[in-house]
């Protein structure tokens, strides 16, 4: 029903957002829209079912909001996500806050349906919408020395419930960082939106990144900050557990994490007998990205 | 006898009467109605991990549970010992469907994925160990096996429950990819249920100790 990204494919093949609208109004129009035969349907081999918009935004991790799944779609309601600023500083041209509306401007939001490959073995297809992160750094001017891109989610206390008290487990705010090729890379976007609708709160309104060949925790939510640095960035999961979460987190079935095998994952949505799938090699993404890692050594740097 | 006593015995006569056998009956309907609202769709978009998690938890629930027994009739005189062996069976089966979930719908049967985490996975290795060591205290769950090894040695291989209880508290704190106070106050009952029998079981290592350092 969907076509994947795939990297032979040019702008042209990009989901138009025309499309996309259509395909709502065929959601909500049903067998009329379906009967006036104006939708087309892009079709190739291996395409990728997405999730429902309804999976998507009940099962979350989000430790914001608490460390359970259906957490997120409990209380993220409580976030304000309009006025929203993004800081941009560090080793860029045009350091400073900058409205979100203001930061999006002109760039086409586009539709990318990735596979999403979490760090616990289950796995989702997400039809995002957004824009490649290169865009946005492009437009602030990155400087020569900076290597590495580091992220900040909102701390919030009095909106996020995880971040206080004794439920709060975790040193705020949540860091997440990419080396710079990486955050350059095509397939990397921020994505501001999911099957057309804005982004939902549990899923990291009003703008997250999404880095399809990375385990989920790298692709941050609800993004406040976005530093250019020479260094590796700390990371979160990687400052509580450094032997279990690295900076690198790509997805890797012959990596295991130390207290599960990555080796295959459960597929979200198929029900109580849904047949178990074999993790890919980098998500399957490993011809777009597998030349950014050429001569590392997976297993020291995962 | 203080108050609680009072009305712990009190109770106590009144539960005389209640056989155990809808204890059984009771305790396979949550299992039951799991089972039902997977395959209706009751259980959100993650089945198999609601599943298996709430198996757990219950199991481990229940361990605790069969641990209260002896002090509820210590210190309330409440006498619930008829029901401590169908609150460890119980617990047995919630703790076999738990591994047949994971095995089954979880992991499916990939033998050389479950070999590896039984053997690599800490977690895992500390929940089979509960497991594999849960086996001989129900295969001499029958009152036969009391007669035949004897109440004492039944008695002490059945400590066993304590080690069953603590690996079940850890297995289910190690999971968890941050502390968490539900899983720490699994442990906390685990070790506060079990501490109370330490001065006994010390005791009890004592009196044999002084035993082999009598002469004659």
């Amino acid at each position: 029903m969907f076509k994947p990204f795939t990297p032979d494919l040019t702008a042209a093949d990009v989901t138009p957002q025309s499309m996309w609208l259509n395909r709502r109004q065929l959601l909500a129009g049903g067998a009329a829209a379906l009967a006036t035969g104006s939708i087309a349907q892009p079709t190739r081999a291996g395409t990728l079912t997405p999730n429902t918009l309804e999976e998507i935004t009940s099962y979350n991790n989000f430790y914001e909001f608490g460390t359970g799944k259906s957490d997120p779609a409990k209380y993220a309601h409580m976030l304000t996500t309009s006025p929203w600023e993004i800081k941009i500083d560090g080793m860029v041209d045009n350091p400073g806050t900058y409205p979100l509306q203001e930061l999006i401007g002109d760039l086409d939001i586009e539709e990318r349906i990735y596979r999403f490959r979490c760090v616990e073995a289950w796995s989702m297809v997400i039809p995002w919408n957004g824009f490649e992160l290169n865009k946005v750094l492009d437009k602030v001017g990155v400087q020569a020395g900076a290597k590495y891109v580091a992220f900040e989610t909102l701390v919030r206390p009095e909106e996020m419930p995880g971040q206080r008290g004794f439920r709060s487990n975790i040193e705020w705010p949540y860091r997440e960082g990419l080396r710079l090729d990486e955050a350059m890379h095509p397939l990397t976007m921020m994505a501001t939106g999911i099957y057309g609708e804005p982004m939902a709160n549990q899923n990291g309104a009003p703008i997250r990144l999404v880095v399809p060949w990375k385990y989920g925790f790298k692709s941050i939510k609800s993004i406040v900050r976005i530093t250019l640095v020479d260094k590796e960035p700390p990371t979160t999961w990687n400052m509580l557990q450094s032997n279990e979460y690295g900076f690198y987190s790509n997805v890797n079935p012959e990596v295991d994490h130390p207290r599960w095998s990555q080796a295959s994952e459960r597929v979200i949505g198929g029900g109580l007998f849904q047949q178990r799938k074999d993790t890919l090699m980098f998500n399957g993404y490993e011809d777009q990205v597998a030349s950014l890692y050429e001569g590392m050594d997976l297993r020291e740097f995962f | 006898m203080n108050r609680v006593q009072v009305i712990g015995h009190r109770i106590s006569g009144g539960v005389r009467k209640v056989p155990t056998w809808p204890v059984y009956l009771l305790g396979l309907l949550p299992p039951a109605w799991l089972l039902y609202e997977g395959i209706t769709g009751g259980l959100g978009v993650d089945p198999v991990k609601v599943m298996e998690h709430q198996l757990g938890i219950w199991a481990l629930q229940l361990l605790l549970a069969g641990l209260c027994i002896t002090p509820l009739m210590r210190f309330a005189r409440l006498n619930l010992l008829k029901f401590r062996r169908a609150v460890g069976l119980l617990a047995f089966l919630y703790i076999l469907f738990h591994l047949v979930v994971w095995l089954v719908l979880d992991i499916q049967l990939r033998w050389g994925e479950i070999w590896a985490d039984i053997v690599k996975r800490p977690y895992i290795t500390v929940g089979m160990a509960a497991f594999v060591l849960a086996i001989p205290l129900v295969a001499t769950s029958w009152n036969g096996a009391v007669r035949r090894l004897g109440a004492a040695t039944w008695g002490k291989l059945h400590q066993l429950t304590y080690v069953i209880v603590l690996l079940g508290a850890v297995h289910f704190i190690m999971q968890e990819k941050v502390w968490t106070i539900e899983s720490l106050l699994y442990l906390g009952l685990g070790i506060g249920l079990v501490g109370l029998r330490l001065p006994k079981l010390v005791g009890r290592l004592r009196a044999r100790s002084d035993q082999k350092l009598t002469p004659g």
